[in-house]
């Protein structure tokens, strides 16, 4: 049985075969609408997250299928002490597929070693972020028209931003990307990624603090939230929380084809004006979000062919 | 001269040979040599052609080691298995590709902090650091 834990878990021609089928499903969603009848999805969330929970609701109800979860660990067995091993075994006998956030890292992993059902990732911690990167992949894919031969700068907060470790990790599988790791010292991507990911295969990196001096370098310009629950110490939050606000200004610095990611959801760090320039790709990549997240359901659930 | 010669003392039992100098003690404790109710010799600063100076244990009689934790401490050391006063076995260790629960994972943000019953599983990266399986953050001291 398949999992996406990782987002290495699919070898780069599983992900270009996934896209395919998102980049179809996007073309038609009517012709999948009843792919996952009688199909369901349970949506294990013990950490709030609308965006990622409603985007796989969508994506299963789209599909013709139905939904079952809670989206907070107060709302589960977990509050009643219950580990995640024995809540995936009990899962698997009611629905056909899982997506689980968890705020510790590996809890995804931990289920899937139990499970009877394919178990998604769908964010543990401030670690991994599969569907995410999919998503991601797809949007500069959809924008470029390729997924080699370019330079991303990633900016913000690279240390807890599980989002940019997945994509770096995804993105290093590809030939001909630079990248640009924009970040206070604080908050600077992890050493393993650089040691185990960037460095062995000899990939071209920078790590800057200034947004705006590498701006005109750039193809894809991924930001992120500094987020307030990754932090134990608040005054530290506070100090790093606006380090980076993309504006109209710096915009202008940019290539005219550029175009610019956000995870989401965003507090300040990218202004309400730049949402008009045609170079503002994130909500964009929400609806890719949901399309990939279709296409990764139907694999898991062995429809795709 | 028989290889027999230099653990003339051990009949049927093992030897840790070429451990690091200074690894000889930790091994002693994390293997809990204490407990032994057997003969236990540990030699340290002993003479080596190979590395200049280097620990030993001899232990003289049976017992289950346990290889990984071994590899992990010190991945330079030889086990030898001794019966009728030759060596029958000789095992080379390496650094563990996996290890369960030889190290602990420290990391508060992971799911091993607080599940009941997980093993703390670490791997080995290419780069000859430890990883635990499930955060991926790198084996502390």
């Amino acid at each position: 049985m398949r999992h996406m834990i990782d987002p290495l878990d699919f070898s780069v021609e599983e992900v270009d075969k996934l896209l395919a089928l998102a980049n179809d499903i996007a073309a038609d969603p009517s012709n999948y609408r009843d792919v996952c009848r009688y199909k369901k999805l349970a949506t294990l969330f013990y950490e709030p997250s609308t965006r990622t929970r409603l985007s796989f609701e969508a994506a299963m109800l789209n599909l013709g299928g139905s939904v079952l979860g809670f989206s907070s660990a107060d709302s589960s067995s977990a509050s009643k002490g219950e580990t995640v091993a024995d809540t995936i075994r009990v899962v698997s006998c009611y629905a056909d597929i899982c997506a689980m956030r968890h705020p510790k890292e590996g809890a995804p992993l931990r289920a899937s070693m139990y499970s009877k059902i394919p178990v998604i990732n769908a964010g543990d911690g401030g670690h991994q972020h599969p569907t995410q990167t999919l998503t991601d992949l797809m949007t500069i894919k959809r924008r470029l028209g390729r997924l080699n031969d370019f330079t991303i700068g990633l900016c913000g907060d690279l240390k807890f931003g599980r989002t940019v470790h997945s994509l770096i990790k995804s993105l290093s599988r590809y030939t001909g990307i630079r990248f640009i790791l924009i970040s206070p010292e604080e908050l600077k991507v992890p050493d393993y990624v650089i040691r185990e990911v960037l460095q062995p295969k000899g990939l071209p990196y920078e790590e800057v603090s200034s947004l705006e001096e590498v701006m005109p370098q750039l193809d894809i310009l991924y930001m992120t939230r500094v987020q307030k629950e990754r932090f134990f110490n608040e005054e530290d939050y506070i100090r790093l929380k606006d380090s980076y606000i993309l504006t109209e200004e710096k915009m202008k610095l940019a290539k005219e084809k550029m175009a610019v990611l956000h995870p989401l959801p965003r507090v300040n760090e990218i202004e309400l004006s730049v949402d008009d320039d045609p170079r503002a790709a994130y909500f964009e990549q929400v609806q890719n979000g949901v399309y990939v997240r279709m296409a990764l359901i139907m694999t898991l659930l062995g429809l795709a062919d | 001269m028989k290889a027999t010669r230099s653990i003339d003392s051990i009949e049927n039992g093992i030897i840790i040979d070429h451990i690091q100098v200074g690894n000889g003690m930790k091994i002693y404790d994390l293997l809990n040599l204490d407990a032994l109710d057997c003969p236990v010799v540990l030699i340290r600063n002993a003479r080596s052609t190979q590395f200049g100076r280097k620990d030993m244990i001899k232990i003289e009689g049976k017992i289950d080691l346990d290889l990984d934790l071994l590899g992990y401490v010190d991945h330079h050391v030889t086990v030898c298995v001794i019966k009728n006063g030759e060596i029958v076995e000789k095992q080379k260790l390496t650094l563990p590709k996996r290890l369960t629960n030889v190290i602990r994972c420290k990391n508060p943000r992971c799911i091993c902090t607080i599940e009941e019953g997980i093993d703390h599983v670490f791997e080995l990266t290419p780069n000859k650091t430890y990883r635990c399986i499930y955060c991926e953050n790198p084996a502390k001291a």
